[in-house]
């Protein structure tokens, strides 16, 4: 077996992929790899590396080796694909991206494919689901959205990175957008929040007795955060 | 925790039941968490029931005052717990109903002097001796509440239709879900209909609509309170006071009897509306 058989490299606008064979002895790929970057260092000089590990099982000891192989090189490895689940999850403990080869028999597998992003726009959108109604004194924060099957009473908190789904009344504190993302939602059949936070805005309820309960959408728009009717955004 | 017993108690003074112990607590102090739980004690022994109530506010105890009991406190709670005494002997007898026992908590310790384990073994030493243990929580979320917890099979809210206690009772509810201790169920005391009428005052629908939980019983504001806490005969011996008729009612339902809401009603269709809302007029 030659050197491109055991490993592939192929530029891929500023990315490079680098396909390591399935089948060849572990210690014998990674050598030849080191080898080759060491022989063209300027041609892997700042590129956004894939390394492609086809079905190969590999345990988070030799990924982690890998890396470390790399690193040393000065090259960081930006996603890893693999149909393998143990390599899948190797990936996921050492807090690398990774992604199915064949997404479709990686998926077949039901406990597979809930720890998958399945499309790009997925990736790393994590949540959090709640089916109750948070009282006074609950917090629930989340780097994802939150969805809540329930109502949140006044004296309850949520704080998302992301967006806020209230599938009920919605009467307590919300912050959606908490790092800062301006395009984050709030969303609720009623809306009647005590304060109201997206990115770095803030509001209250109007004190309008007289409302009637709609589902209503909260987002920045022209610099202040507007609320309107569901029926609007259709 | 032994095993629990939320069916309901059987026909008075029958022997094979076992205690259901009914936690009295509201988040917010001065709701009306004694004067409900004296008033209950004094309802169901006026029923025939076997009773002890139990004061679990170690430090700020009240509960003997309220009952008329506090120049018999020989022992305490806090001595049983630390086997200066007998159960038995620190079990004051009410002066008027022989089954109607009060357990007074220590005035001069604190909350950590009982921990709720303590609760749970004094309670079952007493189930099979009684029909209904009914304890007097401390006001806040801290030791004393989980000790009054800790035994409960039943949770009873007290609140007053006013935004702050619904809002500390809505916690209160919160903490005995995460505790699996529900579901609560909810007294509103001191309803002024009155001043619902004119919109000044939260309707027992909006509380309900924040804390979604069963209503068992609606006390409406009662000046007679005041005067028969100060002297130790609590309102549910007295057959003419509206507050009593409430705690009463309230007792009533708890042992599985369907007693109206509508029979509160005193002025003007008040409460056959609050009826309407509860379906069926009736807490059940």
């Amino acid at each position: 077996m030659n050197d491109d058989d055991m490993v592939a490299i192929k530029g891929i606008g500023e990315g490079l992929t680098i396909s390591l064979s399935p089948t060849e002895e572990w210690l014998h790929i990674t050598e030849t790899l080191a080898r080759r970057i060491d022989q063209q260092s300027a041609f892997f000089n700042g590129a956004k590396l894939t390394i492609n590990l086809g079905e190969r099982p590999v345990p988070k000891y030799e990924l982690s080796g890998l890396r470390a192989l790399l690193e040393r090189r000065g090259l960081v490895i930006d996603l890893v694909i693999s149909d393998s689940r143990t390599t899948i999850e190797a990936a996921q403990a050492l807090d690398l991206r990774a992604e199915p080869l064949h997404p479709e028999t990686v998926l077949a597998d039901p406990e597979f494919a809930e720890t998958m992003p399945i499309s790009p726009e997925e990736a790393g959108t994590t949540g959090v689901l709640m089916r109750r109604t948070l009282r006074s004194g609950r917090t629930i924060r989340s780097d994802g959205h939150v969805i809540i099957m329930g109502d949140v009473n006044p004296g309850a908190e949520i704080i998302a990175a992301g967006d806020v789904f209230i599938w009920g009344r919605m009467r307590g504190n919300v912050h959606a957008g908490a790092y800062g993302d301006e395009t984050a939602v709030v969303c609720a059949l009623d809306m009647i929040p005590t304060q109201l936070r997206i990115a770095g805005y803030i509001t209250t309820s109007p004190a309008d007795k007289r409302r009637k309960p709609r589902p209503e959408v909260a987002m920045i728009r022209d610099g202040q955060i507007v609320v309107e009717a569901w029926d609007n955004n259709r | 925790m032994g095993a629990s017993n939320t069916a309901q108690s059987g026909t008075p003074g029958n022997n094979k039941r076992r205690a259901r112990v009914l936690t009295v607590t509201s988040g917010k102090g001065g709701v009306g968490k004694t004067t409900t739980t004296a008033n209950l004690g004094v309802a169901f022994a006026r029923l025939g029931y076997r009773v002890v109530v139990m004061d679990a506010d170690i430090g700020l105890r009240n509960l003997d005052v309220v009952m008329g009991l506090e120049n018999r406190i020989v022992y305490d709670l806090v001595d049983v717990v630390e086997g200066r005494c007998k159960l038995r002997q620190a079990m004051i007898k009410h002066k008027q109903f022989p089954d109607l026992y009060l357990i007074p908590a220590a005035q001069t310790r604190d909350k950590t002097a009982v921990s709720p384990s303590n609760m749970v073994e004094i309670t079952q030493k007493l189930r099979d001796e009684f029909d209904f243990i009914v304890i007097d929580s401390p006001a806040g979320i801290e030791r004393g509440f989980r000790n009054a917890l800790a035994p409960a099979d039943e949770v009873l809210i007290v609140t007053n239709p006013e935004v702050s206690a619904v809002r500390d009772a809505d916690r209160i509810v919160g903490l005995i879900e995460a505790a699996n201790r529900g579901p609560a169920q909810l007294i509103l005391n001191r309803v002024k209909m009155d001043m619902i009428r004119r919109g000044e005052m939260l309707s027992p629908k909006d509380v309900t609509d924040i804390l979604a939980i069963q209503i068992i019983g609606i006390v409406p504001d009662d000046e007679s309170v005041v005067p028969s806490s100060n002297s130790g005969i609590p309102v549910a011996m007295n057959d003419k006071s509206k507050a009593g008729i409430a705690f009463t009612n309230i007792a009533r339902r708890l042992t599985g009897e369907k007693v109206p809401f509508s029979v509160l009603e005193n002025s003007g269709g008040f409460f056959s509306r609050i009826a309407s809302i509860f379906g069926g007029g009736n807490a059940n």
